[in-house]
């Protein structure tokens, strides 16, 4: 991280016994590892967890102190592994990334370190990227928890809650030698609240103790065997001590009058939206008060068998409520039920959406119609349910269907890989469309308009793998595009390497961004940035020819849409065979301008010369045809309405939020569309030089203009 | 399992505390600010008692797109910390903070907004989604229509532009929402309290309470900004005397020679085709309109308002000053130009600014330049004119604040005494003339399609192949013109294949339009 400050949050990380921490949940996290005495912590950034890496990135003296090690991972794979520290010693150990886009790659290290079982406290911290916003498919991240053995947190989404989860966590790990994955959903990641803070913890086993002393335990290891003790170990020790821990500490809590005709099962992740549900339907109070008793399990994975039958025995039917399909919880409480003999009625997704995020008027609809069947007294006292539909079926209203615009993401102003879709949009007017798949990163934006670039995404690192069935003779190559991201991440192997192996005949572009930066900017092998803590610097060309490509070339300035065109033509039509691969290398602008902004006014301030570009658009040469706009995109280069009589349609219009990063003026060079773009070079603090040369100039110019001025006749204005 | 925490048995509602949270919806577009402004609105709170809580869903919306942050509060209770919900509920919100206007649509559309609770506090200015800025045509959402829902919808509308405003005071716009929060007087806080938070926050303090003192005053003054339906444009009155008597003889023939209702348009080309060319090219103009006017009343134009010579004059300047090489190049080099630019990039005294144009001449153009007979005779060798494209065809970079480049410029824009013989002028000349022939010979049969014929010169705009395109657009277009002469309702059928032809660039929405006009 080297473009962005994370220093008024180390802070936070800093607070002892008694301060009470405000911040965001993912920041509560964090705190929360140093407060258990956590030896080591890894993980993969990722939207909603990139914070937590971030802040731990930036907090080199506070772990230095504790004796923490810190270590950005190559993947979850890579981050999951790492917790095998915790196999043979008993240290602390957490991970986090992204689910369930980072549980899937994590999975082949998480079913070895299940099977094995661990020593220290592992923990997993999921980021649930579930429900609205969110960037990935909607899977269950409670699969994962099921098929390896792994407990699944799930708790409460306010701070103390989360928090004492991650120090439950450790322990229950411990308890029970199991892993634990704690569930954060997005919004509880990015929820802002308060918890009164406790001292950090050094670790009370060091990894250097362990490093030391080695320890080798063979019915640890995955391997017959050991790999059938194990599994006997997981069913019939493990299970046990963990499903004992749960209830002793009672971890899962529950709310509201001690018996009912009927009940609420949910997840701990579910309770702020069904509580204001309950609120609605004059069931509870914004206080926690319900009028229905409430069974909420902070622990998702395993289910506490004798907790559940206690809670549904005496009781008609109780509603079973967690996000996402399948209903694995529902059915599970089916069974368990069946087992006990209990006639309890169990409803769940039979009024509840099978899919999609569980707002409060989901929930609402869903309690009314289960209350209604089992306790329709209850609904004697409803008050009037929050009803925006008088308003949303008014025309005045359905009118704004039409008027209001979809906002899909895109490239930032003067993003280094704009130029790159707007050559690849060039060639594709020359040599007709071309099989193209994407991959994971910014540069997926390009499948949408206006580039509308990109055929499939199979994951990260995956692009040029998923081309890879298109190996056979035809009159067109596919096209893969993959970033720098996804090229350390998996991409040089699975991608690449695939590719040299199988001589796929394609061409393959490599967008190189110098960061990973749809997660926020991290630095990556390829980061141009010197960081002392890690190694970068390390090329992606150098790279690629080691592992045996031939046909590679590089671009060091991807606003060069010309050589991006020249060169993505040549490969898609060159005689050789083989992978094309193509690296575009530019700066990610939004971090390069966090970079080079300040230190550009504070030069301007210490009277220094510096130059700033910016574009702009003559309105009079502009004949309102937008296809500068179709060609690019930015948020910058906008339209405007001009009070001409004689122009119907708005003209292109460049906003102050231009970088001058010259991409306007290269498409309209490169695709010969109009010459209304100018960039503007404003010279600040000009030397005697420039001033002088500028008044020479300005008296030729200036002349010039005078005489033309004097000789036209024209309207005064 | 840990006990009930509620004292039990419960039964009776009339524990339930009837508290309620005050809800706060942000519908911010990534880098606006939202995320600031929701800062502030939660430390407020807490400083003030009050228990509060705020979520946000950023993931990729931070490029670009929409975002909604979510605030609840509640005056604390000692010991009980309240249980707040994560997302707002439609139906179910104070106050909806909107830092534009498509966004304060959209807050009515999901529901945010209702008429027994929400103010709207909304920004008026427009941020264009990539869909309004993409089309041929004009794409942009129509802001009356947000201002008629918001004023159906919500309880209490403020909305003025909070952009122009913060930028004027040297901020962005999350402070001039947090000022126009506090002046519309939903929140139990005083003014002071607002500001001493902005002030905590220890950053661009000064610039911040500026914005949000001049929002503040803003929003008790005058609240509502009313919004416009069209675009202004601007149609000047006909002066009652010019100077340059051959510019007066100009607006004396306009004021003469035509109907009032056509005079805008008419004054509005004059000026256009004199600054394109010189005063004999603008009263070739009138005496071309004066034609046209002839004919217009001979169809019965009067009873039509004259809609023939009104959409005539607009389009017939339009045409007559087309975009060629000698025009850009005398735009290029103006020195009104010059400090137009400057005033654009904000550029102040002490500072120089040059400029730099992105041209990619091609031998068509150069070509259109020449005399007629010398463009035409290359064009007809096409190894020659392949030769020179070669040379000529490459993007060049024209450094207008140069010497070498200005002097290069003000010879092309030069050229313009000579502009009548060149190639290109006698092309447009062509191609104007064919396409006044259709429309008027329509005239007498089907008045309303001839007006809306002559609209159709609209879709001939941009440079080189955009220019191609448009042109082709327009020849498919003017192609069923004899489909729909004899028909009723030809007009309306014209106007639909023209919106149509300004929708995408491909033209698949005018091919569509097409096939169902061939199906009549």
């Amino acid at each position: 991280m080297a473009e962005r400050s994370f220093e008024r949050e180390v802070q936070d990380l800093k607070l002892g016994a008694g301060e009470v921490f405000h911040g965001e949940g993912i920041l509560a996290v964090t705190k929360a590892l140093l407060q258990s005495g956590v030896s080591y912590v890894g993980g993969y950034q990722g939207a909603p967890i990139s914070h937590l890496m971030d802040v731990l990135a930036d907090a080199k003296d506070v772990m230095e102190e504790l004796g923490v090690h810190f270590e950005t991972s190559a993947s979850e794979a890579a981050a999951t592994a790492m917790l095998s520290a915790s196999v043979m010693y008993p240290v602390r150990g957490a991970v986090t990334f992204k689910s369930t886009a980072g549980t899937n790659v994590a999975s082949d290290a998480l079913s070895n370190l299940s099977s094995g079982g661990v020593t220290g406290g592992a923990l997993i911290i999921i980021g649930e990227d579930f429900g609205e916003g969110s960037s990935i498919m909607q899977e269950r991240s409670h699969a994962f928890a099921m098929k390896s053995q792994v407990w699944l947190l799930d708790p409460r989404p306010n701070l103390p809650s989360i928090v004492k989860a991650v120090e439950d966590g450790f322990e229950l790990s411990e308890a029970s030698s199991t892993p634990v994955m704690l569930e954060v959903r997005i919004r509880a990641c990015h929820v802002r609240g308060q918890f009164v803070a406790k001292d950090n913890q050094k670790p009370r086993h060091t990894l250097r103790e362990a490093l030391e002393n080695p320890v080798r335990d063979v019915n640890r290891i995955v391997l017959p065997p050991a790999s059938f003790l194990q599994e006997k170990d997981k069913l019939e020790r493990r299970w046990p001590a963990a499903v004992e821990f749960i209830k002793q500490r009672k971890l899962n809590e529950l709310f509201g009058p001690a018996e009912g005709e009927i009940g609420i099962v949910m997840l701990g992740g579910m309770y702020n939206s069904v509580m204001r549900a309950l609120q609605q339907l004059g069931l509870a109070d914004v206080y926690g008060c319900s009028l229905v008793p409430l069974y909420v399990m902070n622990v998702a994975y395993p289910l506490i068998d004798d907790e559940l039958v206690a809670f549904c025995a005496g009781k008609t039917a109780v509603l079973m409520v967690e996000e996402g399909a399948p209903e694995y919880i529902e059915q599970a409480l089916n069974t368990i039920l069946r087992r006990r003999d209990l006639q309890t009625k169990v409803s769940g997704k039979d009024v509840l959406p099978m899919g999609g995020e569980y707002t409060a008027p989901v929930l609402v609809k869903g309690l009314q119609q289960f209350i209604g069947q089992h306790a329709r007294l209850l609904l004697r006292n409803q008050p009037p349910v929050p009803d925006p539909s008088p308003v949303l079926n008014d025309p005045k209203v359905k009118a704004l269907a039409a008027t209001v615009p979809q906002r899909p993401p895109g490239f930032c102003t003067g993003c280094p890989e704009r130029p790159i879709f707007a050559a690849m949009k060039l060639v594709e007017q020359e040599l007709g469309p071309h099989h193209v798949s994407a991959d994971i990163g910014c540069h997926l934006f390009s499948i949408l308009p206006p580039f509308n670039i990109g055929g499939t995404t199979m994951g990260y690192g995956l692009g040029p793998a998923s081309a890879s069935a298109f190996n056979v003779p035809a009159g067109k190559r596919s096209i893969a595009v993959m970033g720098d991201g996804g090229f350390w991440h998996n991409g040089l192997a699975s991608s690449v390497g695939n590719a040299v192996f199988n001589k796929q005949d394609g061409v393959i572009l490599v967008v190189d961004n110098y960061y990973s930066a749809a997660t926020g900017g991290q630095d990556i092998m390829s980061s141009r940035a010197q960081n002392p803590r890690r190694k970068t610097n390390n090329s992606i060309v150098n790279a690629v020819k080691g592992i045996g490509a031939e046909w590679v070339r590089q671009i060091d300035r991807t606003y060069d849409v010309a050589k991006v065109r020249d060169t993505l033509r040549e490969a898609l039509t060159t005689e050789q065979k083989g992978p094309k691969i193509i690296v575009a290398s530019s700066e990610c602008m939004l971090n390069k301008q966090r970079r080079v902004r300040p230190q550009f006014f504070k030069a301007v301030k210490d009277g220094r010369r510096m130059v700033k570009e910016r574009f702009g658009v003559d309105e009079d040469v502009c004949t309102g045809d937008h296809a500068c706009i179709r060609l690019s995109g930015c948020p910058s280069l906008s339209v405007k309405h001009t009070d001409d009589p004689l122009k119907d349609d708005p003209v292109a219009a460049i906003d102050n939020g231009c970088v001058g990063c010259g991409n306007c003026g290269e498409v309209s060079e490169a695709a010969a569309l109009c010459p209304s773009f100018y960039r503007a070079d404003i010279i600040h603090n000009p030397s005697g030089l420039d001033r002088l040369i500028y008044r020479m100039r300005r008296a030729v110019i200036g002349w010039l203009q005078r005489r033309r001025d004097a000789t036209r006749i024209a309207f005064a204005d | 399992m840990k006990e009930a925490v509620i004292d039990q048995p419960v039964t009776s509602t009339a524990r339930l505390s009837p508290l309620k949270p005050l809800s706060i919806a942000v519908l911010a577009m990534g880098g606006q600010g939202g995320g600031v402004l929701t800062d502030w609105i939660v430390e407020l709170a807490e400083a003030q008692g009050w228990a509060a809580q705020s979520t946000s869903v950023p993931g990729v919306a931070q490029r670009t797109g929409a975002t909604i942050y979510y605030i609840e509060m509640l005056q604390a209770r000692s010991g009980v910390p309240p249980i707040l919900s994560l997302m707002p509920t439609p139906g179910d919100v104070d106050i909806v903070l909107a830092a534009e206007m498509m966004e304060a649509g959209r807050s009515i559309l999901r529901g945010l907004v209702t008429p027994d609770k929400t103010v709207l506090i909304a920004s008026t200015h427009r941020a264009f989604a990539i869909s309004e800025k993409v089309a041929p045509g004009d794409g942009i959402g129509n802001s009356a229509t947000v201002i008629d829902a918001a004023d159906f919808a919500a309880k209490k509308t403020i909305a003025f532009d909070m952009e122009t405003l913060a930028s004027r005071n040297g901020s962005v716009i999350s402070a001039a929402l947090f000022g126009a929060l506090a002046a519309a007087g939903v929140l139990p806080f005083d003014k002071a309290a607002f500001e001493a938070t902005i002030t905590a926050g220890g950053r661009g303090v000064d610039a911040s309470l500026k914005a949000f003192n001049a929002a503040f005053d803003r929003t008790r003054q005058s609240p509502r900004d009313a919004v416009a339906a069209a675009p202004g444009k601007r149609f000047d009155a006909l002066p009652a005397r010019v100077e340059n008597p051959e510019l007066d003889r100009l607006v004396g023939r306009i004021r003469a020679e035509f109907p009032e209702i056509a005079h805008g348009f008419l004054f509005a080309g004059v000026k256009r085709l004199v600054d394109f060319q010189d005063p004999a090219y603008a009263a070739e103009y009138l005496d071309r309109l004066g034609a046209l006017l002839g004919l217009d009343r001979g169809n019965g134009g009067d009873a039509k308002a004259f809609a023939f010579t009104v959409q005539a004059a607009k389009h017939v300047a339009i045409a007559m000053a087309y975009d060629d090489v000698i025009r850009v190049a005398d735009l290029k080099v103006r020195g009104s130009r010059f400090a137009r630019v400057r005033a654009e990039v904000g550029a102040k005294d002490d500072q120089i600014v040059y400029t730099t144009e992105y041209m990619h001449p091609r031998m068509a153009e150069v070509c259109g330049t020449l005399p007629k007979r010398l463009g035409e005779w290359i064009e007809q060798r096409p190894k020659l004119f392949a030769r020179l494209d070669r040379w000529i065809n490459q993007g060049r970079r024209v450094r207008t604040g140069t010497v070498f480049w200005f002097v290069g410029l003000y010879l092309v824009s030069a050229l313009r005494g000579r502009r009548r013989g060149t190639l290109r002028h006698h092309r447009e000349t062509l191609h104007r003339e064919a396409w006044l022939a259709a429309a008027t010979g329509l005239l007498s049969s089907n008045y309303d399609l001839a007006a809306e014929t002559l609209e159709c010169r609209r879709l001939v705009k941009g440079y080189s192949d955009t220019h191609a395109r448009g042109m082709s657009k327009f020849d498919r277009v003017m192609a069923v013109l004899p489909l729909l002469a004899s028909r009723q309702d030809g007009a309306e059928w014209m106007r639909r294949l023209r919106q149509a032809a300004l929708m995408d660039e491909q033209g698949i929405a005018l091919d569509g339009a097409l096939k169902t006009v061939a199906t009549l």
